[in-house]
């Protein structure tokens, strides 16, 4: 038997008697625990190493107008239970400084550099600090989502120089690649130091799409706000959509129709069917295996016709909506799918027979771009990336929404090399899962209305909300606003824990395997940037 | 080996057949949208709930009219839903590509004589007329949800849509183009890089903004990281509408890119 939610909290109090604080939210498995700054690197590194709880996400909010100060969010996923642990700090805006918790929880790298960015405040022993969102082309001292910016401002645009890291010595030289890519792909900036086609040091900066999407949460009313979170991500929008969904009828504290949770699930899977199909022709592509890829992409089109059939669009968007559902998924397209997906399922498995049976291609795949167990733990790497190298961690099981507590499914973690092999063979099991998913929901769900309508939000409410996306684990935070607004709107994305894992896999390798290792973490820029 | 001719052989041929045949979209899809001002009780509700604002109020002739902006819109299909006197329609019609914005309010398209199937078949003689038997394209990503990215990717490498059958294909770098085929609000980051690109292809070039985003910021209009349109920041000379575009509306932009490239 596992410890219970108490039981931590219990050793928690009685350890850090008198400087903590633990509020239970209006949600059951989200607690508030507030600190102080001095405090804060025991607390969180007493839950990170003797809870084994991963950090989630960090949430850094402008609260000044409320009670005169920044409010830093540390969320910690407990495991084997679902509960999130959630430390908060008060940070005054004439000290704006917070201590830096990297040192003992790597994981925490990234986040604190954006909220550096984003809000002003400096991490204190940040081994890192450099800036991450904001170009040089800004401005100094701009802090976009403090609340005294305008989400309109027009700033200047600065001439940046901002330097690479690079190795140097002889025969060292170095490729500089983007932000402009020679493929059809999103933009980053990528600097290879290498002798001959070895690859010594990566560094890349991206970055490059950041649209302010944070900011422009904050200036729509929640019912608009639904459609510019199916845009965070082109081809994620069904998770991004159920996220932001999942946040507004917590905080309005309305549950949906059981028919709408089937709809949802069998959404959320047909979205992992295209992306993890896609993804393994893009992969084949990036090993030169062309007819894997050709294949790949065409099931993929199957898939986004299905799409457009159920939804009107071919990235699921548009259908899942506050409340529930838009649209109903009758008999004759019930039927309908079922057997487009008993087709794909044998056509695929034909593909990755002869993909696996192909020594040229496993040539590539085998013992590329290995990402050993320890560095993933460490990063906190979620999704297809965590799983490949045999870390078990799925939102859809640790925190299950929508159905999934009603249907039965595995989560492949046992090819644990962390290669890209591993990466491909983890999602080609994911896609006999998903197909078994969607079918079992359609087996038990029962007729039904499929929306309930939500009127009014309760000003000042926070919630967590969590989907399994393709690429992994999505957090979001939410904080309402009077009238019917969103106060902050934190989005975390499985891309954005995993980028930084990228360097790790790259030296030893050659450069033409970068796109091939890239490929197999399919890491999106769009969700990461905002 | 024999496995994977076998698997090819009895996978036959995929590719669709648009545009020398019509192929509709699926019921659900959400495409060119037409206004009924006759019903239309300019209740404003359209105005409210849209979240790109692409409706406003026009005078014209003494009367007020509601007018709507595909450039803008990003087919949400929620004003259609809230519209109590059906004065919205939402067609499934995904030919919207047009040469001027304003080519892209109220009714969007162009008003072409011929029938599009007839248009398809002269794809492949203008390429020949005009650049010389192929169109070479870069895609350049100036901020994108990754969904605009998407749909170029399905056009170009799925073997169902397979640009390449029109003599089009996409090029590694801008000095080898003749188009560019730009997506993306555009960022703030990305403004330097698109500028340089767009100045280091060569002339003659065209330039097609593809999506909302590009077409005028679309979702992300309005916003400090954000132009509200690519048009902002170089010239564009065809708009395809659609967040994203379906790769049927992307040929379509390609055919009437031709026809203007032309004059
Ligand atoms: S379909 Fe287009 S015009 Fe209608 S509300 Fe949505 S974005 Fe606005
Ligand atoms: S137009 Fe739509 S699909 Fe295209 S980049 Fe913009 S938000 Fe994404």
């Amino acid at each position: 038997m596992g410890t219970s939610r108490q039981d931590y909290l219990d050793t928690l109090t009685s350890r850090f008697y008198g400087t903590v604080t633990i509020t239970k939210s209006f949600l059951e498995n989200e607690i508030y625990i507030s600190t102080s700054k001095e405090k804060l690197i025991d607390i969180c590194s007493y839950i990170n190493s003797t809870f084994q709880a991963s950090l989630s996400a960090m949430i850094c909010n402008d609260e000044r107008s409320l009670n005169k100060y920044f409010k830093i969010y540390y969320v910690f996923s407990l495991p084997e239970e679902d509960t999130f642990l959630i430390v908060n700090i008060p940070v005054s805006e004439q000290e704006p400084v917070f201590p830096s918790i990297t040192p003992k929880i790597p994981a925490a790298h990234w986040y604190e550099r954006e909220i550096k960015d984003m809000f002003g405040l400096e991490p204190v022993g940040h081994p890192d600090p450099y800036t991450l969102v904001l170009h040089g082309n800004f401005p100094d001292n701009t802090y976009p989502l403090r609340k005294d910016f305008d989400v309109q401002t027009r700033l200047p645009h600065l001439e940046s120089k901002l330097p690479f890291k690079r190795v140097e010595g002889e025969g060292v030289f170095e490729i500089p690649v983007g932000p402009i890519h020679a493929g059809i792909i999103e933009p980053g900036h990528f600097r290879f130091s290498a002798v001959g086609d070895s690859i010594l040091y990566l560094d890349a900066k991206l970055f490059y799409t950041h649209k302010g999407t944070e900011k422009i949460f904050e200036t729509m009313p929640y019912t608009k706000a639904l459609f510019l979170a199916e845009r965070i991500c082109g081809v994620c929008a069904a998770s991004h959509a159920t996220g932001y969904c999942q946040a507004i009828e917590k905080v309005a504290g309305v549950g949906i129709p059981p028919r709408a949770k089937f709809i949802r699930t069998i959404l959320l899977e047909l979205e992992r069917l295209y992306n993890h199909i896609g993804d393994i022709g893009n992969i084949c592509a990036g090993a030169a295996f062309h007819l894997g890829s050709a294949h790949g992409f065409r099931i993929r089109e199957y898939l986004q016709l299905l799409n457009e059939t159920i939804t009107g669009n071919r990235y699921l968007r548009g259908m899942i909506t506050i409340g529930g559902v838009r649209f109903d998924i009758n008999n004759d397209l019930k039927k309908y799918i079922v057997t487009l997906l008993t087709d794909i399922k044998k056509d695929f498995k034909e593909l990755t027979d002869i993909m696996f049976a192909s020594s040229s291609l496993m040539d590539r795949l085998e013992t590329t771009g290995r990402l050993p167990a320890e560095t993933a733990r460490g990063l906190g790497v979620v999704g297809v990336a965590a799983r490949a190298s045999g870390i078990g961690r799925d939102a859809r099981v640790n925190h299950p929404y929508a159905a999934y507590r009603e249907v039965d499914f595995d989560v492949p973690v046992f090819y644990n090399d962390g290669d890209v092999y591993a990466r491909v063979r983890v999602r080609v099991d994911e896609v006999y899962q998903s197909i078994y998913i969607i079918e079992q929901c359609f087996d038990k769900m029962s007729e039904g209305s499929i929306k309930t309508s939500v009127k009014e939000l309760p000003p000042y409410r926070q919630a967590l909300s969590y989907v399994e996306s393709p690429r992994g684990e999505n957090i979001y935070w939410i904080m309402t606003a009077p009238d019917n607004r969103l106060f902050r709107y934190k989005v975390r994305s499985p891309s954005f824990c995993n980028w930084p894992a990228i360097p790790y896999t790259i030296p030893g390798n050659i450069v033409p395997d970068f796109p091939l290792i890239n490929k197999s973490f399919e890491l999106c820029y769009s969700c990461t940037d905002l | 080996m024999f496995t994977k001719f076998q698997k090819s052989f009895q996978t036959g041929v995929v590719t669709s057949s648009y545009p020398y045949e019509k192929e509709p979209a699926p019921f659900r899809f959400r495409g060119r949208i037409e206004i009924d001002n006759e019903r239309c009780k300019q209740c404003n509700i359209c105005v409210d709930v849209c979240p790109t604002g692409a409706y406003t109020w026009i005078e014209q002739d003494g009367k007020r009219y509601l007018q709507l902006s595909h450039a803008k819109c990003v087919f949400c299909g929620i004003c259609e839903e809230m519209c109590s006197y059906k004065a919205i329609a939402i067609t499934n019609s995904f030919e919207l590509a047009a040469t001027h914005k304003e080519d892209l309010l109220t009714k969007a398209g162009f008003d072409t004589k011929e029938s599009v199937e007839a248009l398809g078949k002269k794809l492949n003689e203008k390429i020949f007329s005009v650049f010389k038997r192929s169109l070479h394209v870069r895609e350049v990503d100036a901020g994108s949800c990754n969904g605009c990215e998407w749909e170029f990717v399905a056009l170009y490498n799925s073997p169902v849509h397979d640009l390449q059958r029109f003599g089009i294909d996409v090029v590694a770098s801008p000095r080898h183009a003749d188009c560019l085929l730009v997506t993306g609000p555009p960022t703030r980051n990305l403004e330097t890089a698109l500028i340089k690109t767009y100045h280091a292809t060569p002339e003659p070039k065209m330039v097609i903004a593809l999506g909302a985003c590009a077409g005028s910021g679309g979702i992300f209009s309005n916003c400090y990281a954000t132009k509200n349109g690519i048009d902002n920041v170089i010239p564009v000379d065809i708009y395809i509408p659609g967040c994203p575009p379906r790769p049927q509306a992307i040929i379509y932009g390609f055919l009437l890119a031709l026809d203007r490239v032309r004059k």
